[in-house]
């Protein structure tokens, strides 16, 4: 079976729905089937990234790690709309780094966060095969 | 479902996965395995004690594939294979290990 490229969108918030856990679970499910996995995190999505998630006074699971194990399931292309970012006064530096190894670099580590522009990120819709919107 | 150990009662699910994480104990999982007619020795404790690890680190129970390929980085190439795994957790690695070390069942496996 020929690997599809599959792009999941998260526009919502990470806690208060279940979107996002949903989104990353099937994500982490997806991997695991070795098909081609890009994430982007547009509007309100790009909370799901922020560092020093803490879920107490909620009482929901800070399933924030989760999203460091994505480069163990060799998922590197996570795609933040710059927009979004700026719209809501955060940058890089407000999100999780997020890496990978890379297999063809002699493991090398690496970023697999990249800000894109609303338009590039259209660009890397049309190269899809499946897109799942969350 | 449900385990009983010296008089204490820790309540699983129907596949025998502990329901609360913090009710594991070493003896618990010795008597998980016992269960299963296993006994678990220092290379079985390994895995387990990587996984309970890898759990607390990334809040989720990894599949086979990322288990294998995390455990030869972290143990030694020669215990990331398939081979010495299932040797080890004849039911599956992912599936039985994570069992005895008191996880959720991994997210995607059926």
């Amino acid at each position: 079976m020929a690997s599809k490229r599959f792009l999941y969108i998260n526009r919502k918030a990470p806690h208060g729905t279940v979107y996002a856990l949903e989104s990353l679970e099937v994500v982490l499910i997806g991997a695991a089937f070795e098909q081609d996995v890009s994430l982007a995190f547009i509007d309100d999505g790009v909370y799901q990234l922020m560092r020093n998630q803490d879920t107490t006074a909620i009482g929901s699971k800070n399933f924030s790690p989760t999203y460091k194990a994505l480069g163990d399931y060799d998922v590197s292309k996570i795609y933040v709309e710059q927009e979004s970012l700026e719209t809501r006064g955060l940058s890089k530096d407000d999100l999780m780094p997020l890496t990978y190894e890379d297999e063809d670099d002699d493991w090398a580590e690496k970023d697999s966060i990249h800000i894109v522009s609303g338009a590039e990120l259209a660009e890397i819709i049309e190269q899809q095969d499946v897109i799942l919107n969350f | 479902m449900a385990i009983q150990i010296n008089g204490n009662t820790y309540e699983t699910d129907e596949e025998g996965y502990l329901v609360n994480l913090s009710d594991w104990t070493e003896e618990l999982a010795t008597e998980m395995a016992k269960a299963d007619g296993a006994v678990l020795d220092e290379n079985h404790w390994e895995v387990i004690n990587f996984l309970r690890d890898y759990y607390e680190e990334y809040q989720i129970a990894p599949a086979v594939r990322v288990l294998t390929k995390a455990v030869g980085k972290k143990l030694g190439k020669d215990k990331g294979t398939s081979k010495y795994l299932y040797e080890l957790f004849p039911y599956g690695p992912a599936k039985q290990a994570c069992k005895y070390a008191g996880l959720p069942k991994p997210t995607g496996c059926v």
